[in-house]
């Protein structure tokens, strides 16, 4: 008797946790995000989750700072073997034909029409939506954070030399500099070398002059394009850099060194830089009281026909192997984003610019670019759509090119330490890089990009 | 007779063991076999599949140059790194043996280094060595262009090992020390009254008697200037200036993590694990034979 009974309240238990199991009505839909900023930009970016979480009841997202890109990539990667991988992830620019391969996603553009949200692609700056889309032109991800390198410079030092407009093409920049020097200032332009600024030194400078860094139009036409940019214009502009550094016309400023470009430019230490237009805001608050500077597009050598800077960033990706009540709240959560008064709130709160016409548009009849300290940044966007996207200027879509901007800084160091010539360290580049081209395609022996 | 407890059958035994055996397999074998079984083969990153490529992985790092340059910056950084931290440790060792003023403190106080984390300690000397701002710019600006590790692959070989030797200075003091106090003091002594200096006394009865310390030191540091130094380079040079502070452990972590070359990596540790064996080996039989044991 006692056993049936006992046995009776075993199943009755039994039963209760299954009921306490099954979600109550009205429970949002949990997924994760794993996004790669740290630091103020993690602040904003939970802000934001935040806002989507409290815009509706459905869904709810979670939002974990992985700490870095790297790190995101990285963890990504192992939570996707162990098939734990968060529903929505932030994967930087360089990653994206890694991601393409991966096979691990769900294509942005069919997630969004299944769930039955009408995206306008067409709406997305076409250097944003091209860098991230495959060479057909499907959106397999989201264009997320996004900026553009600019040329931040010291007004009050270039009115020392007479000059009221940042100069436009490279020959000037020799110049201005040569002036500001002889005008007793220690550092005219801070540079670094390390793997981070093939961006602004390599990528940015080919896109702008129409150059390629690899053949296969920088590979989006196949895994077997192979580096080039030691026969372009680069080896031209390593050069003038490298004679600009030896006359004491350029510093190298890195934080190793004790203060970075930022910070020196900022502080007044130097007086021209280049870097992303998401320090705008950095050298705005931590600028030395009462400098007077502006930004502007990167110059280009004489006679150069201006093309399109590239985005830099990172997009959103949706990953393969989670739920549908997942993915709608995945396609939700993108949907949010994409809304123009989302971007208001991301553009103010960080210096990323707004990735579609209508968030640009939507920036400028609220007067953002009016007054200080935002004014200024639609300068990228002028950048970013100085001209329609060639064949180069979509973006750079090679494997592995976390690898190949390292060697980039390794080459440039021994260039700027005079261990070997401008010509050999670009040479050096190629080759150690084509290496590293050679082993991505041997990786994916029977896959193509799409 | 001393009394030994023994099991009555060898399974109980086993049994015992099997705790740690587990642990052992489950943390050291397994993924040491899977690093073997990665480095003959092509991973995909994502797991998408994989390739079998017997030796490939090891001909390719084996043909390229930036891997011997690695190899000879590794063992570089060991030798001298190694001979600073136990050097200098041993100086200040004997020195607070000799009970001269303050000796207790720097018992305590000079352990401390060891407990800091490398990439905790490898910021502070950054700002320490830094050219611009730190104590180093004091230096540069009597001498202009002296010290630059941003650019000097030697000035930045410098700034790691002086990092990791100040670090392990720390640990082997305590055992310099703890190996020097075990010395009867009676030996000392009477070495003294036969009228032989401190630094006599030093060479003829301390250094024998604790060169077990000695040896053990020397294989504790060289395995770990191999892998402890990863913190210290990833925080202060990254690696560069052109790959000249690229360590094997440093180069194993870039490639494979921030590369996603996942089979590259793994021939890389394979190699790595085979030099600290071999360089173990050697030390064990060569170097040994010189130690005294009590």
């Amino acid at each position: 008797m006692s056993i049936i009974k006992q046995g009776l309240a075993a199943l009755a238990a039994g039963a209760l946790g299954i009921a306490l199991a099954q979600p109550a009505a009205g429970e949002p839909v949990k997924f994760d995000f794993w996004f790669g900023l740290s630091g103020d930009l993690a602040r904003v970016v939970d802000t934001l989750c935040k806002n989507f979480n409290a815009s509706q009841s459905d869904y709810e997202v979670v939002c974990t700072s992985q700490g870095n890109y790297d790190a995101t990539l990285q963890n990504t990667i192992a939570a996707f073997r162990a098939g734990k991988q968060p529903t929505v992830v932030q994967v930087y620019d360089v990653g994206t034909a890694t991601m393409m391969l991966s096979g691990a996603y769900k294509p942005a553009d069919k997630l969004m029409e299944e769930n039955g949200y009408k995206i306008d692609y067409s709406d997305y700056f076409p250097g944003i939506a091209r860098y991230y889309a495959t060479s057909k032109g499907e959106m397999l991800s989201f264009p997320f954070n996004s900026s553009t390198p600019l040329m931040y410079w010291n007004k009050d030092a270039f009115a020392k030399i007479g000059k009221t407009e940042a100069p436009k093409t490279w020959e000037d920049v020799g110049a201005d500099l040569k002036a500001l020097k002889d005008a007793g200032y220690e550092c005219p332009m801070a540079i670094n070398i390390s793997a981070n600024e093939s961006w602004q030194l390599m990528e940015q400078f080919s896109a702008l002059h129409n150059q390629p860094i690899a053949t296969k139009n920088n590979g989006y036409d196949g895994l077997d394009a192979r580096l080039e940019m030691n026969k372009t214009k680069f080896v031209q502009y390593v050069t003038d850099l490298k004679k600009w550094y030896d006359a004491g016309l350029i510093k190298i400023k890195s934080k190793d060194l004790g203060q970075d470009m930022v910070q020196a430019f900022a502080s007044g230490t130097c007086e021209v830089i280049m870097t992303s237009v998401g320090d705008h805001g950095t050298v705005g608050k931590t600028q030395k009281e009462g400098m007077n500077w502006d930004v502007a597009e990167l110059p280009v050598y004489a006679g150069t026909e201006r093309k399109n800077s590239l985005v830099g960033g990172a997009s959103l990706w949706v990953l393969s192997g989670k739920s549908d009540a997942e993915y709608k709240g995945a396609a939700a959560f993108l949907n949010f984003i994409h809304d123009p008064k989302t971007a208001l709130f991301w553009s103010t709160n960080t210096g990323y610019i707004p990735v579609t016409k209508s968030g640009f548009d939507y920036l400028k009849t609220q007067g953002f670019y009016d007054k200080a300290p935002y004014k200024g940044r639609e300068v990228a966007i002028a950048s970013l759509t100085a001209s329609e996207p060639t064949e180069i200027t979509r973006g750079i879509r090679l494997g592995n090119f976390t690898q190949i901007r390292a060697e980039f800084g390794t080459q440039m160091q021994a260039i700027f330490a005079n261990k070997v010539s401008v010509q050999e360290g670009i040479d050096t580049l190629v080759k150690n890089g084509d290496a590293i081209l050679d082993r991505f395609q041997q990786t994916y022996p029977d896959k193509t990009l799409p | 007779m001393e009394k030994r407890v023994t099991f009555s059958r060898w399974s109980i035994g086993i049994l015992f063991a099997v705790p740690q055996l587990i642990l052992i397999f489950t943390f050291f074998y397994w993924p040491a076999g899977q690093a073997v079984y990665w480095s003959l083969t092509l991973q995909q990153p994502w797991g998408g599949g994989n390739i079998w490529v017997g030796l490939d992985n090891f001909r390719s790092i084996l043909s390229n140059a930036d891997y011997w340059n690695s190899i000879t910056a590794s063992l570089t950084f060991a030798a001298i790194s190694t001979g600073l931290a136990m050097l200098i440790a041993l100086v200040i060792a004997t020195l607070t043996d000799r009970q001269l003023a303050g000796s207790r403190l720097y018992r305590v106080v000079l352990i401390w280094p060891y407990g800091i984390a490398a990439p905790a300690l490898a910021m502070a000397f950054r700002f320490i060595l830094a050219p611009e701002a730190g104590f180093m710019a004091v230096v540069n600006q009597v001498w202009p262009g002296f010290w630059d590790p941003g650019l000097d692959g030697t000035d930045a070989m410098a700034s790691i090992i002086v990092a990791f030797s100040w670090k392990y200075v720390g640990y082997n003091f305590i055992f310099f020390l703890a190996a020097l106090q075990a010395i009867p003091r009676s030996l000392i002594e009477a070495a003294a009254m036969d009228g032989s200096g401190v630094i006599r006394r030093f060479w003829d009865i301390q250094f024998p008697l604790i060169t077990p310390t000695i040896f053990f030191l020397l294989v504790i540091n060289i395995t770990e200037s191999f892998q402890d130094s990863f913190g210290i380079v990833d925080i202060m040079t990254s690696g560069g200036p052109a790959n000249a502070t690229n360590l094997m452990v440093y180069k194993i972590y870039s490639d494979g993590f921030k590369g996603l070359d996942y089979s590259g990596a793994a021939a890389q540790s394979i190699i790595l694990m085979l030099l600290i064996i071999v360089l173990t080996i050697f030390q064990f039989r060569f170097i040994e034979r010189r130690v005294h044991y009590r």
